[in-house]
């Protein structure tokens, strides 16, 4: 069986425990995630991001999101969804995993995981930390 | 570049020295809902010809027009319909603003001196389940839709949620916010829907995104509204049943704000574009949130109504928790909030929702509210309109 494809190319560095690669802007020092495409990229500089941080906000997704845009399997599984603060660098947003609603709490560890949320396709997410 | 943090110039645009005094002197909508058969443009012929009815004016009699829809075509095709005047009619596009830059540009063409009788009219009519974003439309990369986090839904969900959490509010006054907008609904003509929800059905009703159930959200919709502008002049001479407008505001996002469609946000949290439009508005009207007597609040789903009491100014964070149990915010309360159901119980036509807003705070200001009135003779209103990606439209009423 072939390895799981990343949803896209250069959201994450390739390591044994990957980042999320943000861009911090080369002026302002502002860091964005992901790192912009095009004439804007001109203007950032790529960083790996921490794997480790903060639970900001929550939510689950009840339905299936409609296709396109959406490509996870049709044989929908509700998950949960939120946004992490990076200590000093970017409030992502992300897929959370290996939790259910009643265990999150605003400010909580979190760690950054891969998963495949579909079929041969994988993305970033967050899980609360061991 | 980084945006600035300065507003420059915005700060001067609600109320230059040199304007007039201005007025809405005839409302017109067509009910919102589906209307099968009649397009939105069709609808919004209707609610022209019901403001020119309630002002007691012709098609003739109308100097320039400003109107828009988000997704059922151009405005200025009404001329059709209406009549070849030969006015300048002037298509708004302007999103979920639509109807609020409609607005504010008819009212600055009277306030200006440029014409005396200017007209508004936003309509739209959206299929079922429309709004479905896609990344490319909004600069956004692929993944991102393709891993399902982006949909409008979850942005509010997402905004609610840790308000929630900060500020102390209950599940339970999400579902009051739901039970207070149809039950307003079932007295409001013009309303979508008409039945009371309970409190139970409401909050044990399927989830969408935790936690807004389906009865927390509006939906997409059809509907029209048209509004007459007069200036002070005109509408004395025409003895009209006028309402001033003490001010208008359109603000887009500053730095910082949490939108909608965000993979990322900064750190660093910044201010809110309700917030900057809502000041500049009660600045230009010289009046506070404690002196408005009556407000239609952008209710996009239950927690909006919430957060935007707060923006708005008229209660502290945290504060719509004790709010709501004590039903301040009903029909007879100190500040009835979207009194014809917002648009939990209209449904939103993009196009058309803010200036619905505006009608109904007309309908209030002259006593015609019906089962719905809100008692005491009201003096002041305020509208507020919220939408992607980050802008908000205030009109605050006097009568």
């Amino acid at each position: 069986m072939s390895m799981p494809l990343p949803v896209a190319e250069g959201l994450w560095t390739d390591e044994a425990e990957p980042r999320l690669i943000g861009g911090r802007h080369m002026q302002t020092g502002e860091i964005v995630f992901p790192m912009p495409e095009g004439d804007a990229a001109q203007h950032y500089a790529p960083l790996p991001l921490s794997p480790t941080g903060t639970l900001w906000s929550w939510t689950s997704q009840d339905f299936r999101p409609k296709s396109p845009p959406y490509t996870g399997p049709e044989e929908f599984v509700p998950f949960l969804l939120g946004y992490v603060e990076l200590p000093g660098e970017v409030i992502v947003e992300t897929h959370i995993e290996g939790a259910v609603l009643s265990d999150l709490k605003l400010g909580m560890a979190m760690e950054l995981v891969l998963i495949e949320f579909a079929p041969g396709r994988t993305t970033f997410a967050f899980r609360p930390s061991a | 570049m980084r945006p600035s943090t300065s507003l420059g110039n915005a700060e001067k645009l609600e109320s230059p020295l040199s304007m007039t005094q201005v007025h809405i002197i005839g409302a017109g909508i067509h009910p919102f809902g589906r209307t099968e058969g009649r397009s939105g443009r069709d609808q919004g012929v209707f609610a022209v010809h019901q403001a020119l009815a309630d002002a007691g004016l012709a098609w003739t009699d109308i100097e320039c027009a400003y109107g828009g829809s988000e997704a059922a075509g151009n405005a200025d095709i009404m001329v059709n319909e209406l009549g070849l005047t030969g006015l300048p009619f002037i298509n708004v596009s302007n999103g979920c603003a639509t109807g609020g830059s409609a607005l504010a540009s008819a009212r600055n063409a009277v306030a200006s001196g440029q014409c005396d009788i200017a007209m508004a009219v936003g309509f739209d009519k959206h299929p079922r389940g429309a709004f479905n974003a896609q990344p490319g439309d909004w600069g956004l990369p692929e993944w991102y839709g393709e891993t399902g986090m982006m949909l409008t839904t979850q942005f509010f969900a997402l905004k609610i949620q840790r308000y929630m959490q900060l500020h102390g509010i209950s599940r339970a006054t999400l579902g009051k916010v739901a039970e207070k907008a149809f039950r307003n609904g079932t007295l409001c003509d013009h309303a979508w829907r008409r039945s009371p929800v309970d409190l139970d059905t409401i909050l044990n009703a399927p989830m969408v995104n935790d936690p807004l159930t389906k009865y927390m959200f509006c939906s997409p919709a059809e509907g029209a509204v048209a509004l007459i502008i007069a200036s002070e002049k005109k509408a004395r001479e025409l003895g009209a049943d006028g309402v001033k407008i003490s001010s208008i505001a359109v603000r887009t996002r500053p730095p910082g704000s949490f939108e909608v469609f965000a993979p990322a946000i900064s750190v660093e949290r910044g201010g809110k574009p309700t917030e900057l439009a809502s000041q500049a508005a009660y600045e230009a009207a010289g009046i506070g949130p404690e002196d408005i007597d009556v407000a239609q609040l952008q209710d996009t789903e239950s927690g909006a109504e919430i957060m935007h009491m707060a923006e708005n100014g008229f209660c502290q964070d945290g504060e719509q928790e004790q709010w709501l149990a004590e039903g301040r915010t009903e029909l007879h309360g100190e500040l009835p909030v979207n009194t014809d159901g917002g648009c939990l119980a209209c449904g939103e036509p993009i196009g058309a929702s803010g200036l619905r807003q505006v009608y109904e705070n007309v309908v209030q200001l002259r006593g015609r509210g019906g089962a719905r009135q809100v008692p005491g003779n009201p003096k002041t209103a305020y509208s507020h309109v919220y939408g992607a990606p980050g802008l908000s439209a205030v009109a605050i009423l006097e009568r």
